[in-house]
Parts: structure tokens; C-alpha cells; sequence
């Protein structure tokens, strides 16, 4: 095997150029492959990272049928204290899960004393949310970054809109489940960056100020967010935890809770799709360069060897051994490629993130691109490379194989 | 026991419409170690003979015995195992590999067709280099050396897997006389040294003096078998 390598990689080097032209081909393409990948990969990362370390945690829980009405916030699909429990012996029993935390989501109108517009607030525990949630801290832009009872957090375009300052006090009205209509003040101590999805433009108070705006007796929760360990076992996680809480029945014999990942609850789950699906085209660019590169050089290489294909097999090669000796000229082709580009590649996302370049993610401003390069990614690339590269080299190695001789040795 | 026997080989191809016979019922003996020339003029079906001899290709009809095998029931697998482990081909273009050096085209054959013990393989190249006289240029490229070292690697390269045949197809064709004398003496010195047997085909007929059996084919027949008294060993 040792000899067929050395002879393949002498053929490839008697024709320099072509081979440098081939070689360059593939190299241009996992370069590009593996920038792309790593800069979409790393967009899409610290987006997914920015909407569920901020606002919607990795996955939520509600009482079924919330989700369905989720724009209206309805009151009337809270979950009871007695599902409340049953949830949280649950929850405290996931090894997986990191934290959790319970929260009233509900509309109400906000009043400065001057003006008055409407406000989505949460009504939340602030140690459970921060640690569910930990970028929701980093969003506070002004004012205390703990949020006390009779304090509320609220959006900066508010902030702005209704010229309202932290220190400013404002009053928050809202109709609870049964109709009544409550208000209470609040002190604004903290004002909140905007962030680009569901729960963006939330306001954040107390959950015990929440209950009492909302005039609730006992605890009500409309959910729950959840924040995993390992944020790469969402999916099999979200099975599990859906698996188990379908068994919770209400006294109908209906289930009580939903599950829903954060790809699930909110419209950026589409824009990662859709980025998903452009690296995969890009990587099928990069298959057909590898296929057509290789296939090309391949058909020429056998074209100008029939004579050399003659003799050897005049001689008494083997079939496969000369069906070998070109596919292994097309993997050495393709590792060149690969093992090139992956250099220049991995260099060039290094030199992107020495640039320090920044862009911006709706209301995120100046947001510095950190490229990653993943080991897997890189493995990946270079495997489909030689795999292809070795498909291609296939049909011309297969033809030079089956040459008969004595046609091959009376080539001009 | 004759090393090949022809009894009534023929060979036909077909162009388009036209069969054309380009061997009509040859039969002849060659027994081991003979020196032996086919001679004729162009097309007069050297080649289509010494391609039939090689394994190469198959006859039409007729039987073909070569080292006691019948290659007209031989695959092409099996073909080409035969032709590595008892034929050598010397071509007349030489046909040596451009990206192997001279020492790298003589241990082709052993690397692909037969595993030899490094030490052995050694051994054999080495002696054959040194038959050959081509010691000197053993890691020069074929690009490297003239015609006539070219076609001395050949011999080596034919001999190196010890075939009991070597089949030179015109092999002095693109060689100056003196050039193509010498490669002539060369094979019969390695007829002598590894008593194998040497069949090869020409035209010149200052070269087939040099045969001990000379076959004279003709339109695809054979018209005459010539012994040089005293030059035979077969």
C-alpha cells in the first residue's frame, strides 16, 4: 500500500500545476466552508445564548393550552398552587436541570402621571430569575441591578418614550382573571436594554407586587422557565421532562403541563433555521467543487496514462491495484485540499477575531464577533472532502481498471 | 516438454463490417530456453502473435499452451496473475514508468505482482542492475537516461520476477544499430544466465541473425522455421 502512495503522490507532483489548481480549488472552498460555518455557527450561538440567557430561559412549562393564547397573556390559564407543587417536585428532582423560575406574566397600563401607554410586565422571584435567566442582569443599563419589592424594571424605549428616570415614580393598572380593575406605584429602579424577540420589551417586578396588582389569594403561576446544565441536551431533556409531566392528569383526566423549548417560543428559532439550511447549501457547493475538481483531474490523469495503464497491467497488476493506485491519487488530492484549508481556514478565523469586528442584532448594538472554530465542524469538513474525493476518483479509477491492455499499450 | 505450444492458433478481428484474419492457423513448438525471433513485415501478424503468447489477448480458435497453462480459459484476474508470475514484456517504446527511478521500475513488478522479502528483492534488483549495467543510474529517472539504458532496464525489469518467458515486441526498433546489437546481446546473455526463455519480433534483419529459431510469418501465416546450427539451446 506504502508503493501505491508513493507512486500516487509522484503522478500527482509530475503534473504540478494542475495538481496546485486542483488542490488550490478544494483549499478555497473549506476555507470558505469553515469561515462561514464558524462565523454563522458563532452568530447563531450568541444569539440563541443572548434570547435564552436573558428572557425565555432554555425551555418553559405551562398549564396547557397557555402557549396557544400566549399573546394575550391570559389570566384564566394560570397554574394552581396544587399543580404548582406537583411541578416543583418534579423540577427539584431533574439532575439536569440547573434552575427554575416561576413567573406572572400579565398586561397592564403604565402611567407616569402624565401619559399613560400599555406595559407587559413579569411578576418573578429575582434569585430564581437570575439564575434561570443570568444576561438579564447585564440588560439593566441604568439604575440597580437587584430587583427589590415596590421596584419595577422597565424597557428602555419606554424609558425614553415616556421620559421616565430611575428614581421616578409610575403607576401600573391591570384588570386581574375576575374583571377587577387594581392599581399600585412603583418606584422605577432599573432601566432594561431591548432585546430582539418575545419578552424583549418586558417590564420585571416583584411576583408578590404581581399578586397584589393582580389581587391573587393564593400563589399563580403562568410559568415556568427552565434553565438546563447542559444546554446541548435540550432536545432528549425536553423529552423526558414532557414524558413525565403528561402524566400529570387534572381531575378531566387531562394532562395539566406543557413543555416548549425556547425554539418552540420564539420566531428567532427560523432565522437559525434558516442558517442551518444556508451552511448546508454551502457545504453542498463545497461537495460538488470537491466532486467535479477530483472527477476532472481524475478523467485527465487516466486519459493521459493509458499507455502507463497498458504496461503496468501488461505486466501483470492487478485490477484492484491499479483501481487503487488512482483513487488513492484522488484521496491524497482531497487531503491536501482538506489539510490545507483547514490551516489557511483556522487562520483566518483567527485573524477575524483579532479585527475585533463588530455588528449589530436589533436593538444590540456593536456586538463583537467571536468565530469559533469547532473540532467537529473541522473533522466533519475534511471527512466529506476525502470521502468525496474519493467518490469521484472512483469512475475514472474503475475505467483505468478495466482497460484491456493490449487496447491501452497501442494508445498514441 | 515444449514451454508453448500453438496447434492451428487463428485470429480475427472485426472492423465495422470486415472481419479481418490476421492469424490463419498457426502451429508451432518453443521449448524452454530457445532464443527465438518472428520475423515478417508490418502486419503480417508479429504482434497479434506475441500479444496471443503474452496472455494479452485471446485467439479465435486454436489452442495456446503457455508454461503448461491453456490461457484460452484464463480470466482477465487470472490473465493478469499469469502474465506477473511467468512473463516478461520488453516494449518497444521501452514503456518504463516516468516517476519511478531505474531501481524503482525493475522492483515494480516484485512490489505489484509478487511479494518478495525486502532483503531478497534487494538481492534480485541488484544482480539484474549489475547484469544489466546499470548500476550506476539506478536513481536517475527514465528521463535521466538514453534510449538504449532505457531498454536495458526494460531487459531487467522483464527478468526481475524470473518469468520463464520475456516477449520483446520490436524492442530494437527505436534504437541505433549498435545500440540495438547491444540489447540483443544483452537478452541472449540473460537467456544464457537465467535460461528464459526470449521470443521478440523485428523486422531488421541484421537483428534476426542474431535469433537461434527464426519463424518468417506472412499475411497472417507462418512460411517458414530457420535453425542457426550451433546457436540453439533449446
Amino acid at each position: 500500500m506504502g508503493n501505491l502512495f508513493k507512486i500516487a503522490i509522484r503522478n500527482l507532483l509530475r503534473y504540478k500545476r494542475r495538481t496546485l489548481l486542483t488542490a488550490s480549488l478544494i483549499t478555497i472552498g473549506v476555507v470558505f466552508v469553515l469561515v462561514f460555518i464558524s462565523v454563522s455557527g458563532s452568530f447563531k450561538n450568541m444569539m440563541v445564548g443572548s434570547i435564552t440567557d436573558s428572557m425565555l430561559g432554555h425551555m418553559q412549562v405551562h398549564k396547557k393550552g397557555y402557549v396557544a393564547s400566549i399573546e394575550n397573556l391570559p389570566l384564566n390559564l394560570n397554574l394552581k398552587p396544587e399543580a404548582i407543587t406537583r411541578l416543583e417536585n418534579i423540577l427539584d428532582n431533574q439532575p439536569e436541570i440547573t434552575a427554575y423560575s416561576p413567573r406572572i406574566k400579565f398586561g397592564g397600563i403604565f402611567s407616569n402621571f402624565v401619559e399613560t401607554t400599555n406595559i407587559r410586565l413579569n411578576g418573578i422571584y429575582p434569585d430564581m430569575e437570575l439564575k434561570s435567566v443570568p444576561l438579564l442582569a447585564s440588560r439593566v443599563i441604568e439604575g440597580k441591578k437587584k430587583l427589590d419589592k415596590g421596584g419595577i424594571w422597565i424597557p428602555e424605549l419606554l424609558s425614553k418614550g415616556m421620559k421616565v428616570k430611575v428614581g421616578d415614580a409610575i403607576v401600573v393598572v391591570a384588570t386581574n382573571k375576575d374583571g377587577s380593575v387594581n392599581g399600585k406605584q412603583f418606584i422605577v429602579t432599573g432601566v432594561l436594554e431591548s432585546a430582539t424577540g418575545p419578552g424583549g420589551r418586558d417590564g420585571y417586578i416583584h411576583i408578590e407586587d404581581a399578586m397584589e396588582v393582580l389581587r391573587m389569594e393564593g400563589m399563580e403561576i403562568s410559568e415556568v422557565a427552565v434553565r438546563l446544565k447542559d444546554f446541548g441536551k435540550l432536545n432528549t431533556f425536553s423529552k423526558k421532562l414532557d414524558n413525565l409531566l403528561s402524566k400529570e392528569l387534572n381531575k378531566e383526566g387531562k394532562p395539566i403541563f406543557e413543555v416548549h423549548t425556547w425554539e418552540n417560543l420564539s420566531p428567532f428559532f427560523n432565522l437559525a433555521r434558516m442558517i442551518d439550511v444556508m451552511t448546508f447549501f454551502i457545504k453542498l457547493m463545497l461537495v460538488a467543487i470537491v466532486l467535479i475538481s477530483i472527477m476532472n483531474v481524475m478523467i485527465m490523469a487516466v486519459y493521459e496514462r493509458i499507455r502507463e495503464i497498458g504496461t503496468i497491467a501488461a505486466i501483470g497488476t492487478l485490477p484492484g491495484k491499479i483501481l487503487n493506485m488512482f483513487v488513492i491519487e484522488g484521496f491524497c488530492l482531497g487531503i491536501a485540499g482538506a489539510v490545507i484549508g483547514n490551516i489557511v481556514g483556522i487562520a483566518l478565523i483567527l485573524i477575524l477575531n483579532m479585527l475585533k469586528i463588530t455588528f449589530n442584532f436589533g436593538q444590540q448594538q456593536g456586538l463583537i464577533l467571536q468565530a469559533n472554530v469547532n473540532p467537529a465542524d473541522i473533522v466533519a469538513i475534511s471527512a466529506t472532502v476525502i470521502i468525496v474525493s474519493v467518490i469521484a476518483s472512483l469512475q475514472p479509477a474503475f475505467k483505468a481498471s478495466r482497460m484491456e491492455p493490449i487496447e491501452a499499450l497501442r494508445h498514441v | 516438454m515444449s514451454l508453448i505450444t500453438a496447434e492451428n492458433i487463428q485470429k480475427e478481428y472485426k472492423t465495422g463490417e470486415v472481419t479481418v484474419k490476421a492469424l490463419k492457423g498457426l502451429s508451432f513448438e518453443i521449448e524452454p530456453a530457445s532464443f527465438v525471433s518472428f520475423v515478417g513485415p508490418s502486419g503480417s501478424g508479429k504482434t497479434t502473435l506475441l500479444n496471443l503468447i503474452g496472455c494479452l489477448d485471446k485467439p479465435s480458435d486454436g489452442k495456446l499452451t503457455v508454461a503448461g497453462t491453456d490461457i484460452l480459459h484464463l480470466d482477465r484476474k487470472e490473465s493478469a496473475s499469469f502474465r506477473g508470475n511467468n512473463i516478461g514484456f520488453i516494449f518497444q517504446d521501452f514503456n518504463l514508468l516516468p516517476v519511478l527511478t531505474v531501481y524503482e521500475n525493475i522492483e515494480y513488478p516484485l512490489l505489484m505482482v509478487q511479494s518478495l522479502p525486502v532483503a531478497e528483492r534487494n538481492k534480485r534488483i541488484n544482480a539484474l542492475l549489475e547484469a544489466v549495467g546499470m548500476t550506476e543510474q539506478r536513481d536517475k529517472y527514465p528521463d535521466q537516461i538514453s534510449g538504449g539504458q532505457k531498454q536495458r532496464v526494460a531487459v531487467a525489469r522483464a527478468l526481475v520476477t524470473n518469468p520463464k518467458l520475456v516477449l520483446a515486441d520490436e524492442p530494437t526498433a527505436n534504437l541505433d544499430h549498435k545500440t540495438a546489437y547491444m540489447v540483443i546481446e544483452l537478452m541472449k546473455k540473460m537467456r544464457d544466465e537465467f535460461k528464459t526463455t526470449f521470443i521478440f519480433s523485428t523486422h531488421d534483419q541484421k537483428i534476426v541473425g542474431e535469433a537461434e529459431i527464426i519463424y518468417t510469418l506472412e499475411d497472417g501465416e507462418l512460411k517458414g522455421k530457420e535453425v542457426r546450427v550451433g546457436k540453439n539451446n533449446g
